[in-house]
C-alpha cells in the first residue's frame, strides 16, 4: 500500500543545517505537488546547542507536525540518543557517519554526507545528499528533484551550471548510497498538484504581510523571541513615505508609541511575546479607556517571566484578555494555522479601527516558526481597516453618548484630550459616578460591533463537541477527523474570534453536555473562560513546550466522551 | 478647556507655579500660531500624571489636541504622535516625579534619537498630588511625608543629566517670569530636535521655594536664580557644563546643538536605501 504521508526529523547542533534541511525538503516536496509543514524548536543561545526540526510531507493538506518519526537524520551522536526512541520500528535512521559510528540499531544507516558533498566539489551540497537518500526511501522520482534543483539554482549567474551539476551529483550519490543498503519505507503516493497558486510561508511572515495588506502604517517593536522576525520584516518592508517601522527601547515604549501613532490617525501595531504583554498592560488599559485603535500581536512562548523562550505554549489567554487593572476585557483573535495568521492579522487591524480600541492577535511559537504551503491569499478581496474619522469643526464632544463616535485626527479640527483618567464627553477628568457608569458601558458596548456570525461547525447535532483554540487547531482537527471516521458521536466547533465569540456559537455551546477544549496550558484557561459564560467546558491540557500529538488527543477525547455518555446514561 | 467645565473639579493650589507655566505655554503656542499661520489644532500637548499633567485640561482659549496618559510615559507617547505626523508641533508637559523618576528611562533614548519635540518640565521638588513625598529633585536630608528621617538620596541635577544624555536644546526657566519663559518655550518648539525647558515651578503647599529662588535681600537671602550671561556660547557643551558648576538656578538657554539631524529627518534620509514594495510583491515573494 502506498503511504499518504511521512515525517522526517533532522536533529543536530545549531548551525549544522538542521533547519535548512527541513525547509529544503518541504520546499522540494511542495514544488512537485505535495503538502508540507515544518516544525522547529531551538535552544535559547546564539550558536550551537541541540536543535531539531522536522518536515511532514503528505499527499493531503497537513494539519499537524505529525505524531511519529519515519526517518531520523542524526547529525551527531547526541541527536541520535535524544531522538531514536521516537522513530517507528519500521522507520529508518540516517546518521552522519563522518561524525560517528552506530552499532546495534537495525534501522540505522551510516551516510557520510559531508564527505560525499566534498567529493562533488561543492561542500554545501550535504543537504542534497540527504535529500537524494530520502527520495530513494519513499521512491520519489529523481526527475522531480532534478527539476527542483534546476529551478532553485538558476539565478542568472555564470556559476549556475556548475552549482546545478554538483547538486544533482550529490542527489544521485545520496540515492546510490542508500540504494546499496536495501532500506526502503515503501512508496509515497504520487502528489496531486493543487490547481490554485500557493505560497510557502511561516506564521510570523503571514502575520506581517497580512497586517500590511490591511493597511498597517506604523509599527514599533522591541526584540523578543519568538516575535522578533515580525520586527525585522517590518523594518525592511514597512518603509517609505507615511509608513514607519521602528525599534524602540522597551515594550513600554512600543505600546505607548503605537498608542501615540494610533491617536494621530495611523493604523498601528506591535508584536511581542508574554513578557512584553506584561509590560504593556498599563498602556493597553490606556488605549481601552482613551479609545485609541492599535494591535498587539502576542507570539506566545512558555511562561511565566522568562519561562521557556523558544518553546510553544498557549498560556497567555488570561493575560491577553484581561491585561490591565480595572474593568477591561480586550478583543482577542487567536490564529490556529499559518493561513489564519494572515487573515487574523487583517481582522485585527480591521477590528481595532472599527471599534477604536486595542485588539490582541494571539499566535504561538509553533505557528510562528512553521513553514507551510497554503493557497495564495487573494489580495483583491482584502478590505483595509478604516476608522470613522471626524470631519467637522472645533468644539466637538469626542466622548459624547453611549456609542462609538467619530474620531478626530490631530492637525484637523476637533481638538480634544484623549484621557486615561475617567472623563466626560469632552475628555476632561471627572469623578462623577454616573459618568463612570456611562463611559464603562460605552466601552463594553463597542465590543458588540465586532460580533460575527460565521464560525466552523461539523456534526453539530452531537451533544459533545471539540472546541479548541489557537495553534492546537491542527492536531485537534486531525484527532477529530480520525474519531469521526471511527464513528465516535462528537461534533466540531471552532472560531478564531475568542472575544467577542460569535453570539450564535456561544448559544450553541451552551446547549452542549460537554465541550472538550484541548489547550497548551496548566490551568485550562479557555475552558475556564467558557465555564464563566455558562458553557460546560473541560480542557485537555499539556505543558511540555511542544504541540499536542493527534494520538494523545484521540485517546483523551475518546475517554472524556465515553465518561460523559456513561454519566448521561445513568441519569 | 476653553470655558469653565463644572464637571472638572481639579484645582491647582493658590499661588502654584504651574499657573505661570500654563500661561507661558499658551503664549508660546499662540505666538507660533500667529507666526506660522498653522491652526491651534496643529499642536499636541502630551501630559504626564500629577499636578503638572492637569495643565492639558486647564489651557484657556483656542484648544490644542491633548493626551493625558499614564504616569511616566509622556515621552514615548509623544514619539508615536510625532513620528506618525512629523508636521505636528508636539509638546510634553510633565513634573519632576513623572519625568525624572518613573519616566527617567525614556529621556536617554529620545535624546539619542533627537526626537523633534519640546518637553516643558515643571520642577517643584516634591510629589504634590499624592501629598508631599520626596522626588528626585528634593534636597538630600529633607523631611517629607515619605522621608520621616530625612531624604537618603542625593538631589538629581536635571540640567547636568540632560547635557550628559545628549539632549540637543536645554533651557532653564522660572514660573514667576512668564514672558521670558514663553520665549524659552517658543525657542524650544522651534528647535529641530529634542528640547527640554526645565522650569522651577514651586509647590506652595509642600515645597514653597519662591523666596529661595527670588531671594529676599531685606532679610539677607540671596536669590538662587541667576541669568545666564548673554556671551555664553550655547553651542559649547564644555561651557555649558562649566556654567552648571556655579550652582544656584541658571535662567536662559544652556545648550543648543543645531547640527544634529532629528529622528524624522534621519528617517527621510533612509527612503533612498529602502525600496518600498507593494503588498502584492511582498506576497509574491513566497510563491512557488
Amino acid at each position: 500500500m502506498q503511504m499518504r504521508d511521512f515525517v522526517v526529523r533532522f536533529a543536530g547542533e545549531g548551525g549544522q543545517g538542521v533547519v535548512t534541511s527541513a525547509e529544503g525538503l518541504a520546499q522540494t516536496s511542495t514544488q512537485v505537488g505535495y503538502h508540507a509543514m515544518t516544525f522547529a524548536t531551538f535552544p535559547s543561545q546564539i550558536l550551537g546547542g541541540p536543535t531539531w526540526t522536522q518536515a511532514r510531507i503528505s499527499v493531503d493538506p497537513v494539519l499537524s507536525p505529525g505524531d511519529d518519526v519515519n526517518v531520523l537524520v542524526a547529525f551527531n551522536r547526541d541527536a541520535y540518543d535524544a531522538h531514536h526512541e521516537e522513530v517507528l520500528p519500521d522507520g529508518v535512521v540516517i546518521y552522519n557517519s563522518t561524525e560517528f559510528e552506530l552499532e546495534g540499531d537495525e534501522r540505522s544507516f551510516g551516510l557520510p554526507f559531508e564527505e560525499i558533498a566534498k567529493s562533488t566539489g561543492n561542500n554545501r551540497a550535504a543537504n542534497m545528499v540527504i535529500m537524494g537518500a530520502l527520495a530513494h526511501l519513499i521512491n520519489m522520482p529523481q526527475e522531480n528533484l532534478i527539476g527542483f534543483v534546476e529551478t532553485r539554482f538558476n539565478r542568472g549567474r555564470s556559476e549556475d551550471a556548475e552549482i546545478i551539476k554538483s547538486n544533482i551529483l550529490a542527489l544521485n550519490l545520496g540515492r546510490e548510497h542508500i540504494a546499496e543498503s536495501g532500506f526502503s519505507l515503501g512508496e509515497l503516493a504520487p502528489p496531486e498538484m493543487p490547481k490554485y497558486q500557493q505560497v510557502m510561508i511561516k506564521g510570523n511572515e503571514a502575520v506581517s504581510v497580512g497586517a500590511m495588506a490591511a493597511g498597517l502604517d506604523f509599527y514599533a517593536g522591541y526584540p523578543i523571541s519568538p516575535a522578533t522576525p515580525i520586527l525585522l520584516y517590518m523594518e525592511r518592508n514597512l518603509v517609505g513615505q507615511d509608513r514607519l517601522a521602528y525599534q524602540v527601547s522597551s515594550e513600554i515604549e512600543a505600546i505607548t508609541a503605537i498608542l501615540g501613532a494610533g491617536y494621530a490617525g495611523k493604523r498601528s501595531m506591535t508584536a511581542t511575546s508574554g513578557p512584553g504583554v506584561s509590560l504593556m498592560s498599563e498602556g493597553l488599559g490606556l488605549a481601552w479607556i482613551a479609545e485609541i485603535p492599535l494591535v498587539v500581536v502576542n507570539v506566545q512562548r512558555g511562561g511565566p517571566a522568562t519561562g521557556l523562550p523558544t518553546k510553544t505554549e498557549q498560556s497567555d489567554l488570561f493575560s491577553c484578555m484581561y491585561p490591565a487593572h480595572g474593568d477591561v476585557r480586550l478583543p482577542i483573535i487567536a490564529a490556529g494555522t499559518v493561513e489564519e495568521c494572515f487573515y487574523g492579522a487583517i481582522k485585527a487591524i480591521q477590528w481595532a479601527e472599527k471599534y477604536q480600541g486595542p485588539v490582541i492577535l494571539m499566535t504561538e511559537m509553533s505557528l510562528a516558526e512553521r513553514a507551510q504551503n497554503i493557497p495564495k491569499p487573494d489580495l483583491s478581496k482584502v478590505v483595509e481597516g478604516k476608522r470613522e474619522t471626524y470631519t467637522g469643526n472645533n468644539g466637538y464632544l469626542r466622548y459624547a453618548g453611549n456609542e462609538l463616535s467619530a474620531m478626530p485626527i490631530p492637525g484637523s479640527p476637533g481638538a480634544y484630550v484623549a484621557n486615561g483618567s475617567e472623563h466626560d464627553d469632552m475628555g476632561d477628568t471627572t469623578h462623577l459616578g454616573e459618568r463612570h457608569v456611562q463611559m464603562t458601558e460605552r466601552r463594553f458596548g463597542k465590543i458588540k460591533l465586532l460580533e460575527e456570525d460565521e464560525y466552523e461547525r461539523d456534526q453539530p447535532e452531537h451533544s459533545i463537541v471539540v472546541m479548541t483554540w489557537g495553534g492546537s487547531k491542527g492536531p485537534s482537527r486531525e484527532a477529530y477527523d480520525t474519531l469521526k471516521a471511527d464513528g465516535l458521536p462528537i461534533g466540531w466547533l471552532y472560531t478564531m474570534n475568542l472575544n467577542p465569540l460569535p453570539p450564535k456559537l456561544l448559544e450553541e455551546l451552551k446547549t452542549k453536555d460537554l465541550v472538550i477544549v484541548p489547550e497548551l496550558n496548566y490551568q485550562g484557561q479557555f475552558s475556564s473562560i467558557l465555564r464563566s459564560m455558562g458553557v460546560k467546558a473541560e480542557s485537555i491540557t499539556q505543558y511540555i513546550g511542544l504541540p499536542f500529538k493527534a494520538r494523545t488527543l484521540v485517546e483523551k477525547i475518546t475517554e472524556m466522551t465515553n465518561a460523559c455518555r456513561k454519566e448521561a446514561a445513568k441519569v | 478647556m476653553s470655558k469653565k467645565n463644572p464637571e472638572y473639579d481639579f484645582k491647582w493650589c493658590p499661588g502654584c507655579g504651574d499657573f505661570g507655566v500654563r500661561r507661558a505655554l499658551e503664549m508660546a503656542m499662540i505666538n507660533r500660531k500667529e507666526e506660522s499661520g498653522l491652526p491651534m489644532e496643529n499642536n499636541v500637548v502630551v501630559a504626564g500624571i500629577g499636578c503638572s499633567g492637569n495643565l492639558v485640561h486647564l489651557l484657556e482659549g483656542d484648544q490644542p489636541y491633548g493626551i493625558h496618559g499614564i504616569h511616566g510615559r509622556s515621552l514615548p507617547i509623544a514619539l508615536g504622535v510625532k513620528m506618525a505626523q512629523p508636521t505636528l508641533n508636539v509638546v510634553v508637559v510633565a513634573g519632576d516625579g513623572d519625568f525624572l523618576s518613573i519616566g527617567g528611562e525614556h529621556i536617554g533614548p529620545q535624546a539619542a534619537r533627537n526626537l523633534n519635540i519640546c518637553a516643558v518640565i515643571m520642577d517643584n521638588g516634591v510629589y504634590g498630588l499624592t501629598k508631599g513625598q520626596s522626588s528626585p529633585t528634593t534636597l538630600e536630608g529633607a523631611i517629607t511625608s515619605s522621608t520621616p528621617f530625612g531624604k537618603l538620596e542625593t538631589k538629581t541635577n536635571p540640567l547636568e543629566l540632560y547635557l550628559t544624555l545628549g539632549v540637543t536644546f536645554i533651557a532653564s526657566g522660572f514660573s514667576g517670569q512668564v514672558r521670558p519663559l514663553a520665549q524659552l518655550i517658543k525657542q524650544g518648539m522651534e528647535h529641530t530636535g529634542f528640547s527640554i525647558i526645565h522650569v522651577q515651578s514651586p509647590c506652595t503647599t509642600y515645597n514653597d521655594t519662591f523666596i529661595e529662588l527670588k531671594g529676599d535681600l531685606a532679610n539677607g537671602i540671596q536669590p538662587a536664580l541667576w541669568d545666564i550671561p548673554e556671551d555664553h556660547d550655547t553651542s559649547d557643551r564644555g561651557a555649558a557644563h562649566e556654567l552648571l558648576q556655579q550652582g544656584g538656578v541658571p535662567v536662559g538657554v544652556l545648550y543648543n546643538d543645531t547640527e544634529r539631524l532629528s529622528l524624522d529627518q534621519s528617517v527621510v534620509n533612509t527612503w533612498e536605501k529602502a525600496k518600498p514594495k507593494t503588498v502584492e510583491q511582498l506576497l509574491g515573494a513566497f510563491e512557488f
